[in-house]
């Protein structure tokens, strides 16, 4: 039976229908007002929580773009390390930056996609060693950031390896901190290509690294380079394991290499904070405006990403 | 080199024919096996870094001050002379930050899992989740940069009176609190809205069936049954707030201070190593390891409460997966 509805006389019908069916639902649906209201008082603090959150990135956003506003011109980037405000930009910090981030890409890349690999191609899951490797894992991930800058001062920049306070050693350091997080980003897209073509692979002939260079490795690239992606990003914007490293902070040249000594942007910008001058404060704040445009562009990247090659098998 | 080798290469050995193992020993594979291993082992020789690293300074600053009086010393002077060896003033600093943070952090995070997890719609879950997770990818300088020059004296104008105690100083626990709690809530929502979703329609449903509301089949229902989920977030996010440094470094002041009160100035655990251990500071000397022996009790605190909290994640996704 169709529900063809009456051309003529629709309006009286139709009032004749809704009432009807709204009378009926009322009678059959009836709640207890009190439910209602706490349900309704429920809804708007959940809705007034996630506000707050949301409210609170804004704000902190915004505020950092009006307190430096000031501090907006090009001489920010292209000005060095200076104990006057105004001649006083990120240069040295900027190139410092991308030295350190540098070789942590050559480093974590590597390392942490072999590391992935072998736990889940090579390692047998029910051994006791895979088993402490990934529960080892997980608690280096939440280690504090600052017993890494500590493990980086007692081990790399002093004995034994001695390499004193230099680009390296930040490197090193920033690459012990965000390398799990490769690793767990690794290891979830690998799991996630499914075992037939891995079985396909192997059933032509192909030997287990032929496998995983030529099939496995491939279809997991999207998941790996946004495990990267997140971990540089994490990288740039650290400062607390810097800090113990940071021996030469007030540096006025232009890092040049491994063995150079440093400053780092997060670092340049806390030194900033430190000082009493409200300009400094301004060019912290512009300095912050910097940092936070990088990283929520790569931050974007990343699930723009994750999105766009999200596979379906 | 390859499995083919075997129909090619001429007249095959009869005992040969039926075997599929390889014709070759494959050094190559067995040399890529060796170098990834070395990359999965280097995570232990980290841990295994790290821990020589706090403990062998550590155990030399317990030669010289005795473990008693460290842990339960209620005077924190190691620079000054006498100095004096503490630590309670500086732990209570971290609980007390910890404790406005989670203050703050909890009933938003928990609140904006249960809206993300159980009122909204798909379309609202998809774009509200990212920007969440932009929160926790927020570098910690601007937190505190934040909590310094916005939290501190916004909350000083609107302070009640003598509320507390008056309105927080320049440098407060509160300030510090705060800024915390806004980076840790993507951890709780995040972390919590997954043991919620992970939660069986099933169990929703039979809840609407016997007539309950939306709002209580989300706290008597969803609640309960994503619990350890839920408590691990909560967990993990306690963790993050006791290791942050540059936040409490920033805002939350360099005065030991024995009180819980959100309004004085503190020394956190972490803003102690901060300010001490620059790259000026000597090998060996007292105030060195006793860098190092705050930071062994800080990494056995905040490792304890991930093994606590991976074992609850763990837990949830056994009953539910």
């Amino acid at each position: 039976m169709s529900r063809r509805r009456d051309p003529v006389g629709s309006a009286r019908s139709q009032i004749a229908v809704s009432s009807a069916r709204s009378v009926t639902q009322e009678m059959l649906s009836e709640q207890p007002r009190r439910d209602l209201i706490r349900n309704t008082i429920f809804a708007s603090l959940l809705f007034l929580a996630i506000a707050i959150a949301l409210i609170g990135l804004v704000v902190l956003i915004t505020d950092s773009i009006v307190k430096g506003w000031s501090a907006f011109d090009l001489g920010l980037i292209t000005n060095g390390t200076s104990s006057f405000p105004e001649d006083a930009g990120l240069r040295s910090a900027i190139i410092g930056t991308l030295w350190i981030i540098g070789i942590v890409i050559a480093l974590i890349v590597p390392i942490g996609v072999g590391a992935a690999v072998f736990l889940e191609e090579y390692a047998n899951k029910e051994s006791r060693i895979s088993r402490l490797i990934e529960v080892n894992i997980q608690n280096l991930a939440a280690v504090p950031s600052i017993i890494y800058g500590l493990l980086g001062l007692a081990f790399i920049a002093r004995s034994p390896l001695n390499l004193g306070f230099v680009v390296l050693t930040a490197s090193i350091t920033l690459t012990l901190l965000v390398l799990p997080t490769v690793i767990l980003a690794g290891r979830e897209a690998i799991r996630a290509v499914p075992p037939s073509i891995r079985e396909g692979s192997l059933a032509l002939g192909a030997t287990q690294w032929q496998t995983i260079r030529r099939q496995v490795l491939p279809a997991a690239i999207p998941g790996i380079a946004t495990g990267v992606i997140l971990a540089v990003s994490r990288a740039i914007g650290e400062t607390a394991p810097l800090v113990p490293l940071g021996a030469a902070t007030f540096v006025t040249f232009n890092p040049n290499g491994p063995l150079s000594e440093f400053t780092a942007m997060p670092l340049q910008i806390f030194n900033w904070v430190k000082q009493p001058q409200p300009e400094f404060q301004a060019l912290a704040a512009a300095g912050i405006v910097v940092l936070l445009v990088l990283l929520l562009a790569l931050n974007a990247f990343a699930i723009v990403i994750r999105n766009r090659f999200e596979q379906r098998w | 080199m390859d499995a083919g080798g075997i129909a090619a290469s001429g007249p095959v050995p009869a005992n040969v024919r039926g075997r599929l193992e390889a014709t070759s020993r494959r050094w190559g594979e067995k040399a890529i096996y060796c170098l990834l291993a070395a990359c999965a082992v280097l995570s232990i020789l980290t841990t295994a870094a790290i821990v020589i690293s706090l403990v062998v300074p550590s155990v030399e600053f317990f030669g010289e001050v005795p473990l008693g009086d460290f842990l339960f010393g209620t005077d924190w002077g190691p620079t000054f002379s006498p100095a004096t060896f503490g630590v309670l003033p500086i732990v209570v600093g971290t609980l007390s930050v910890t404790f406005w943070s989670m203050l703050f952090a909890v009933p938003i995070g928990l609140g904006a899992a249960i809206y993300l997890s159980e009122y909204a719609g798909r379309r609202t879950r998809r774009t509200v989740k990212p920007v969440l997770e932009i929160l926790a990818g927020v570098p910690t300088i601007a937190f505190g940069f934040f909590a310094l020059h916005f939290i501190t004296p916004t909350i000083q104008d609107i302070w009640p009176g003598h509320f507390l105690g008056g309105p927080p100083l320049i440098f407060s626990a509160l300030a510090g609190g705060l800024a915390i709690g806004l980076m840790i809530v993507p951890i709780i929502a995040s972390i919590s809205e997954d043991a919620m979703s992970a939660v069986p329609r099933g169990l929703r449903e039979g809840a609407y069936a016997l007539g309950a509301t939306k709002s209580r089949v989300a706290t008597r229902v969803v609640f309960p049954a994503a619990l350890s989920g839920i408590v691990a977030s909560i967990i993990l996010a306690v963790s993050r707030a006791v290791g942050e440094t540059m936040i409490v470094l920033i805002a939350a002041g360099n005065t030991p201070n024995l009180t819980f009160s959100p309004v004085q100035s503190i020394q956190a655990m972490t803003a102690f190593i901060g300010t001490t251990a620059t790259g000026d500071i000597p090998t060996g000397s007292t105030i060195y390891k006793t860098v190092f022996a705050v930071a062994l009790l800080l990494f056995v605190a905040t490792f304890a409460m991930n093994l606590l909290s991976t074992r609850l994640v763990r837990r949830y996704r056994e009953v539910y997966e």
